[in-house]
């Protein structure tokens, strides 16, 4: 059978902070309970990875990859430069976070990493052998 | 999420910046209410047929403003302004306008707003009232049955409020850096007001919606104070705080004690949250009270069991806050810890010269109480504890004591073993 070209696609949710989080319980529960619906479909069909509810802005860390790196509160504001990939780490503390994004920074300088705690973290299928460009 | 619940969730969300930004204007407290009011209407009218604007808030503030200038205009016979219909789907013109509207002063509108609500000549019950009614927007009967009054007794306690409001001098300039720093702390001390209204409720379903409330305040001044480490030690507190409401209270209605809640009923994403700001506000190493009440939390929370409790932490943590605010009740709280770490005799020498300023005080005589019956000295712990029990403000807290005193009563086993405690 012919091998189809695969692709990974990342979906990145953008909404109003101020709105998300002005809803009640019971209407984030709805919410939830209808992505809950697609997720499992997409998950039955292998076509779900990783997915990641985060924290509010309120609890990033930014790290500006200047020499040395600069810590700024908050999140990423500047928008000239644009969102290009991420990464998702496994820490006991912000520091040690930090760390990670210092070392991540020395092998890669130039730009930002906004560091961003996860609220909800749902590992969804393996996409280790899929093919990527 | 329907239409018109999305609209109300956009409404909430502008509150605070649309009203502060129609206080700069009319510097009138009641005028910008109606006027955000009068925007809202609209608004309930206008984008389920215009669709959403792209930037509500602005929308919302420009409408309204312009709803309230219509209205002085009218009563004087002036000439009337475009109706919102036109204004609504000239997207082009809103965003110019908006900014022209608000630009940088965005952050000191709400900090002006939030302010006012903690003016220093309303006294506490009356910030906490019109902060729930003018900045979060909770309807007066809302506020009434939260703090368990007659509507008609909280809609005169909003007004004699706002009355004073009106009364004061209120500065609309922007506020300088020592002016900024002073406002800040009175409307953290008013938030965490909100907080404690809802959280000592209990399981009061409208009360408890304050500590929500609250939370929801301090999200707000945690993103135009992004770098204050006492408001991320405040946000962290009371999200740390409110994660054990599920696990506080038993069947009854009666307070559960830390040792003897149900861990696994905590709220995980509140500790996550609460964890990851504390940990950023210890970055800045500039101690605060609420950072290390929040600290003190986050101990709590990190451990799985009573038994993995980091006790030493907890040590250090209020030997901190005894130097920063010293006071009576942190060093008994201290004296927990203290005894936990290096046995009962230590905490009692602690806590024994605080006899006098605490004398009138619940949890002295059932710290000490237990420090005592911990040590065996049986005569010495019951006094202690029918102390505390003639001091103790309600059922449950008595009740804990009794449970103290029925265990001495029933106990007779020999010294040794009555010391095991």
């Amino acid at each position: 059978m012919k091998e189809r070209w695969r692709m990974l696609y990342t979906l990145l949710c953008y909404n109003s902070e101020d709105v998300v989080f002005s809803w009640s319980q019971e209407e984030d529960d709805a919410v939830m309970a209808r992505l809950s619906v697609v997720h499992e479909r997409l998950h039955r069909e292998g076509k779900l990875g990783p997915s990641l509810r985060l924290l509010p802005t309120t609890a990033a860390t930014t790290l500006r990859k200047s020499d040395p790196p600069l810590i700024i509160d908050g999140p990423f504001a500047e928008t000239k430069e644009q969102l290009l990939g991420f990464y998702v780490v496994d820490c006991e503390s912000l520091d040690e976070a930090l760390e990670i994004a210092r070392e991540l920074g020395r092998a890669n300088p130039g730009g930002s990493y906004e560091v961003r705690p996860v609220r909800l973290f749902v590992p969804g299928a393996s996409m280790a052998d899929r093919p990527t460009a | 999420m329907t239409e018109i619940a999305w609209i109300h969730a956009a409404i909430t969300a502008a509150r605070p910046q649309a009203i502060g930004a129609l206080l700069r204007y009319f510097r009138d407290l009641e005028t910008a209410e109606e006027a955000f009011q009068d925007a809202c209407l609209r608004a309930l009218k206008s984008w389920p047929q215009n669709g959403p604007p792209r930037d509500p808030t602005a929308w919302l503030i420009l409408v309204g403003r312009n709803a309230a200038l219509d209205g002085v205009r009218k009563t004087r016979r002036l000439e009337a302004l475009p109706d919102e219909a036109a204004l609504s789907d000239l997207d082009d013109v809103e965003t110019p306008l908006a900014e022209r509207l608000d630009g940088s002063h965005y952050r000191d509108d709400v900090l002006r707003l939030l302010f006012i609500c903690c003016h220093p000549d309303l006294p506490a019950t009356q910030q906490v009232a019109l902060a729930l009614r003018i900045v979060s927007g909770l309807s007066v009967r809302q506020i009434a049955r939260a703090f368990l009054v007659s509507e008609a007794a909280m809609e005169q306690r909003i007004t004699r409020a706002k009355a004073r409001i009106a009364a004061a001098d209120v500065a609309f300039e922007t506020p300088g850096p020592v002016e900024r720093s002073e406002r800040l702390a009175a409307v953290i001390a008013m938030i965490y007001l909100v907080f404690n209204e809802g959280y000592s409720a209990g399981d009061n379903g409208a009360r408890s919606q304050l500590c929500d409330e609250a939370i929801r305040l301090v999200r707000l001044l945690l993103r135009l104070f992004q770098t204050e480490p006492e408001v991320m030690g405040l946000a962290a507190l009371m999200l740390l705080q409110h994660a054990r409401t599920p696990a506080r209270l038993d069947e009854q209605g009666q307070a559960i004690l830390l040792d003897d809640q149900d861990r696994s009923l905590w709220n995980r994403k509140m500790i996550a949250e609460g964890l990851a700001l504390i940990d950023k506000a210890m970055r800045h190493q500039r101690a605060g009270a609420y950072q290390i009440q929040a600290a003190l939390a986050a101990t709590h929370a990190r451990a799985q069991t009573p038994a993995d409790t980091d006790w030493a932490q907890i040590d250090h943590l209020y030997a901190a806050l005894e130097r920063l605010q010293p006071s009576p009740v942190v060093t008994l709280n201290r004296a927990v810890a203290v005894g936990k770490l290096h046995g009962p005799a230590e905490a009692l020498a602690l806590i024994e010269p605080l006899a006098e300023r605490l004398a009138g005080y619940f949890h002295f005589f059932g710290a000490k109480g237990a420090f005592l019956l911990q040590l065996g000295r049986r005569d010495e712990a019951q006094a202690a504890f029918d102390r505390a029990i003639s001091l103790a403000a309600n059922a449950p807290d008595a009740a804990h004591i009794r449970q103290h005193l029925d265990k001495l009563m029933r106990d007779s086993a020999p010294p040794d073993r009555r010391t095991a405690g």
